[in-house]
């Protein structure tokens, strides 16, 4: 490690690129809460000439993909390493591979539903980042230097967009099947209704969700065990009850219940897609209040 | 976190709803005896509903170990919380609330969860073992019932043209699931298939490697110790219990598990960043050079310990752990005589590694004293004038020592700490109020001491090593299981388990799926199965295939086409 060069420079076009992202996924969010207000309304034409902003809020949010994902290149190159070693890094990364995930997922499956909730989290992850994270490019300290870094933050990255996509549909299908906006006679219920009418049924969502949810659970036990493989070389032990390694199994807990929930006659629906909701928020917990405030060895965030 | 089948679910709460027993406060009701109430208690517990409850129970109770300091992982931090809360840690220590992971409230949860996990899947096992042997079901009456169902109508003319000779419609679905990995059971009319056996297989191995996971844990935890011990550059650390400056065996540690082996310290180095302005005096490395030799006769071997690389040793791994600078100091009474002369382990209290450091000097003439000092590796001044350590690197040396009068309580026996000096019951004779001004001593430097104490000297300094040596000899059986665990996993979640039905009719015939659990790919199963066996091709390539001399000259006219 001896002889790194930090390139701050190239650090600081990285901002400016994360800058613009955060200008394009602004616009995105707009053109998509456009998108629903059209959808909302009562008549028919201005309904069907919805579909152009939709595709225009899509293809923005490929260009902020395109930009993020340059600006988070450039940071790993700047530090010369991956770009994930303290919570600004996580979080530019996090969210980009998260959009990438759903413009991915978009091709195979009809998600469009959860698009306004991808590009307004990018967004809010990225102001958080700059504004409360952002620290210098800096080397990595020793604890930090090994493959596994590569390897369980990756799959920990990965997990994580999977269960945000998949917490955003079981979001929409609660909010689909829901009694007070099926019965509900009010104005903001029809408008729900007729939004909600242009999306994949909430059977439908929530059978996506689940699909999400079970690749999340498998890259979340996956990068458990890679974890413990790391503590083992790092903390000379494979599980010590660190906050971080409590939250992590907390939330594979959470999961496990849900995978269960889906399966138990009570449970299955509302109740399961509650618990997909939970799993996630216990998720964002873990990477904001846990790491900011709890004491730990993951003492990584680079704040002081 | 695998699904358990709804399926199971379901009988077990069918079988479940007569037997359910009478309130005991109910004199009226019949008993159902101790065996009854077992039973019963036997069923709630291993049903998915207890499963599931208890999977989000143990999530809500391993909260409070995160939010707590937990005696396991930060025994300094359960002791400054009784220092800040004297009033409510007591409270909370008997809740167990700084040993959650292994309280009895805990424990019950996991344990509970555990037999109901066992209890579900025995019985599930055996289940499926019958199931493995079985022939597929008896096609249903209905397939219209199915949740994928596609009824293909056919003229006759094409009706006729499907079936013909030994390569009837039937006969092609049966070979099509076959080589899909089917079983598969031709039933008159009908044919019955079935796949995904692997679904359950991969959820029972997964529920059982976790028992695997849970005992190998238990285990290693019992037979495994963690040891650290402090080298100074050229020290020597034995392999014995004696060797170690703290121990912490398993319960079932036995001192015959230690394998006898040796190793010195030769060499520290450590790297700190000193080019780039926003990282500057980042650590970037930290290097232990060893010398080991295993047992008495073992070839001596050179190595390197960083972070994240062990030393792997034996039944033993040596871990870096901390690092820090150990002056050399000679302490000299009135007459010259030296009382202590000595490497002594500063511990590190910043990044740049302003350290502090105790010496105890019981045996001193006239009387015994104690030192608190600090060193500073990069000496300089803060704007209020105090000292501090401007760099980790050890550019401009300086020791500075407070100087203590009195009985130290080391010659009561009792254990004391190394690293601190209680200085309640001691005088201060040199810094802070007193009289004479503290010791500030650069490289070389030698000072006296008030009170006809004697002379201090700062010699030399070198560096030490902190190490941890410890053992798990289950780690790997953990690993194991917890690689089976995800394999089990993943087959359980992704390998889809579904009935197949293809039905001849007198119009044409009928394809119809079931799955059980979640499956993408059941409607366009149905789809691609009745697309094939309706299409005269897919009649054809099953003639071709039954005659493979003439099969030759039709593949080249496909090609010139």
């Amino acid at each position: 490690m001896t002889g790194v060069v930090l390139n701050e420079d190239l650090s600081r076009t990285s901002l400016i690129f994360i800058y613009a992202a955060m200008a394009i996924y602004t616009f995105a969010f707009i053109t998509f809460v456009w998108h629903l207000s059209r959808l909302s309304s009562e008549k028919k034409k201005v309904r069907k000439s919805a579909d152009v902003l939709e595709k225009a809020g899509l293809w923005m949010l490929a260009i902020a993909a395109a930009t993020h994902g340059t600006g988070v290149v450039m940071r790993g190159i700047a530090a010369s390493r991956v770009p994930w070693a303290n919570m600004y890094e996580f979080s530019i990364s996090g969210s980009f591979i998260i959009v990438a995930i759903f413009l991915g997922a978009l091709v195979v499956r009809d998600i469009r539903v959860i698009a306004t909730f991808v590009s307004g989290f990018a967004l809010l992850v990225l102001g958080a980042a700059t504004t409360l994270f952002y620290v210098q490019v800096k080397t990595l300290m020793p604890a930090l230097q090994s493959y596994w870094l590569v390897i369980h933050v990756t799959v920990a990255v990965l997990a994580t967009s999977f269960f945000f996509i998949a917490a955003a549909l079981s979001i929409a299908y609660l909010l689909a099947q829901a009694k007070w906006v099926n019965n509900g006679k009010g104005e903001i219920t029809k408008l729900i209704r007729r939004v909600l009418s242009v999306f994949p049924k909430p059977k439908k969502m929530e059978r996506l969700s689940y699909r999400f949810n079970v690749i999340g659970m498998i890259l979340w036990t996956f990068t458990l065990i890679a974890g413990a493989i790391w503590a083992q070389k790092a903390w000379h032990r494979f599980w010590g009850w660190d906050t971080k390694e409590v939250w992590t199994f907390i939330i594979w807990t959470i999961y496990a219940g849900y995978a269960h929930a889906r399966a138990t006659r009570g449970w299955d629906g509302a109740r399961a897609a509650w618990l997909s909701v939970v799993g996630f928020v216990a998720v964002m917990f873990n990477f904001t209040i846990v790491n900011l405030f709890f004491k730990g060895l993951h003492v990584y965030s680079g704040l002081k | 976190m695998a699904t358990r089948q709804r399926s199971n679910e379901l009988t077990r709460d069918a079988q479940q709803a007569p037997e359910m027993p009478a309130a005991p406060s109910s004199p009226n009701s019949p008993s159902i005896g101790l065996l009854g109430w077992f039973r019963w208690t036997w069923r709630q517990l291993t049903s998915m509903r207890t499963a599931l409850l208890l999977l989000l129970l143990l999530a809500a109770a391993a909260i409070p170990g995160s939010v707590y300091p937990q005696r396991s992982a930060d025994p300094n931090g359960v002791t400054q919380f009784f220092q800040n809360q004297p009033v409510l840690a007591p409270w909370l220590d008997k809740a167990q609330l700084f040993d959650v992971y292994s309280s009895t409230w805990f424990s019950a949860i996991y344990i509970l969860l555990f037999i109901s996990l066992i209890g579900c899947v025995v019985p599930r096992t055996f289940v499926h073992a019958k199931a493995l042997l079985a022939k597929p079901v008896p096609t249903p009456a209905n397939l219209t019932r199915m949740p994928a169902h596609k009824e293909t109508v056919l003229s006759d003319k094409k009706s006729a043209k499907l079936d013909t000779g030994k390569t009837d419609l039937l006969h092609r679905g049966f070979e099509r699931l076959k080589r899909q990995g089917y079983r598969v059971e031709r039933q008159g009319d009908s044919i019955s298939a079935e796949r995904g056996f692997l679904r359950e297989t991969g959820n029972l191995v997964f529920h059982i490697a976790l028992i695997g996971v849970l005992v190998a844990v238990g285990v290693g935890g019992g037979y495994s110790f963690s040891g650290q011990r402090v080298l100074v550059i050229g020290d020597t650390f034995v392999n014995n219990l004696a060797s170690y400056d703290s121990f912490s065996p398993g319960p079932f540690f036995n001192q015959d598990e230690l394998t006898p082996f040796r190793m010195t310290l030769t060499d520290f180095q450590s790297d700190f960043d000193i080019h780039n302005q926003t990282n500057l005096n980042t650590p970037l490395d930290f290097r232990a050079y060893v010398t080991s030799q295993i047992g008495a006769t073992g070839a001596p071997k050179k190595s390197v310990i960083r972070v994240n690389y062990p030393l792997e040793m034996p039944n033993a791994s040596v871990y870096l752990t901390g690092n820090g600078y150990a002056p050399i100091l000679t302490f000299k009474d009135a007459s010259g005589k030296v009382s202590f002369s000595g490497p002594v382990i500063y511990l590190p209290q910043d990044d740049k590694y302003t350290s502090l450091g105790v010496v105890k000097l019981p045996d001193a003439k006239p009387k015994q004293f104690g030192v608190l000092s600090f060193f500073y590796p990069a000496a300089g001044k803060l704007p209020s004038g105090a000292l501090t350590s401007v760099s980790p690197l050890a550019v401009n040396p300086m020791v500075t020592m407070s100087v203590y009068e009195g009985n130290l309580g080391l010659d009561s026996g009792a254990p004391q700490n190394v690293f601190t000096l209680n200085v309640h019951m001691l005088t201060q004779v040199a810094g802070g109020k007193a009289k004479t001004k503290g010791v500030e001593l650069k490289l070389g430097q030698t000072a006296t001491l008030p009170d006809g104490l004697g002379t201090v000297s700062f010699d030399r300094f070198s560096r030490f090593a902190s190490l941890d040596i410890s053992y798990n000899p289950a780690q790997g059986w953990v690993l194991f299981f917890a690689l089976l665990a995800l394999a089990g996993l993943i087959t359980s979640l992704l390998v889809p388990r579904r009935r197949v039905w293809i039905r001849r009719t007198a119009t044409g015939f009928e394809v119809a799926a079931l799955a059980r659990g979640d499956d993408p790919l059941l409607e366009k199963v149905v789809e691609d199965l009745s697309a094939f066996l309706g299409s005269k091709k897919s009649a054809k390539a099953e003639a071709k295939a039954a005659k493979p001399a003439k099969a030759k000259p039709d593949v080249k006219k496909k090609d010139k086409k």
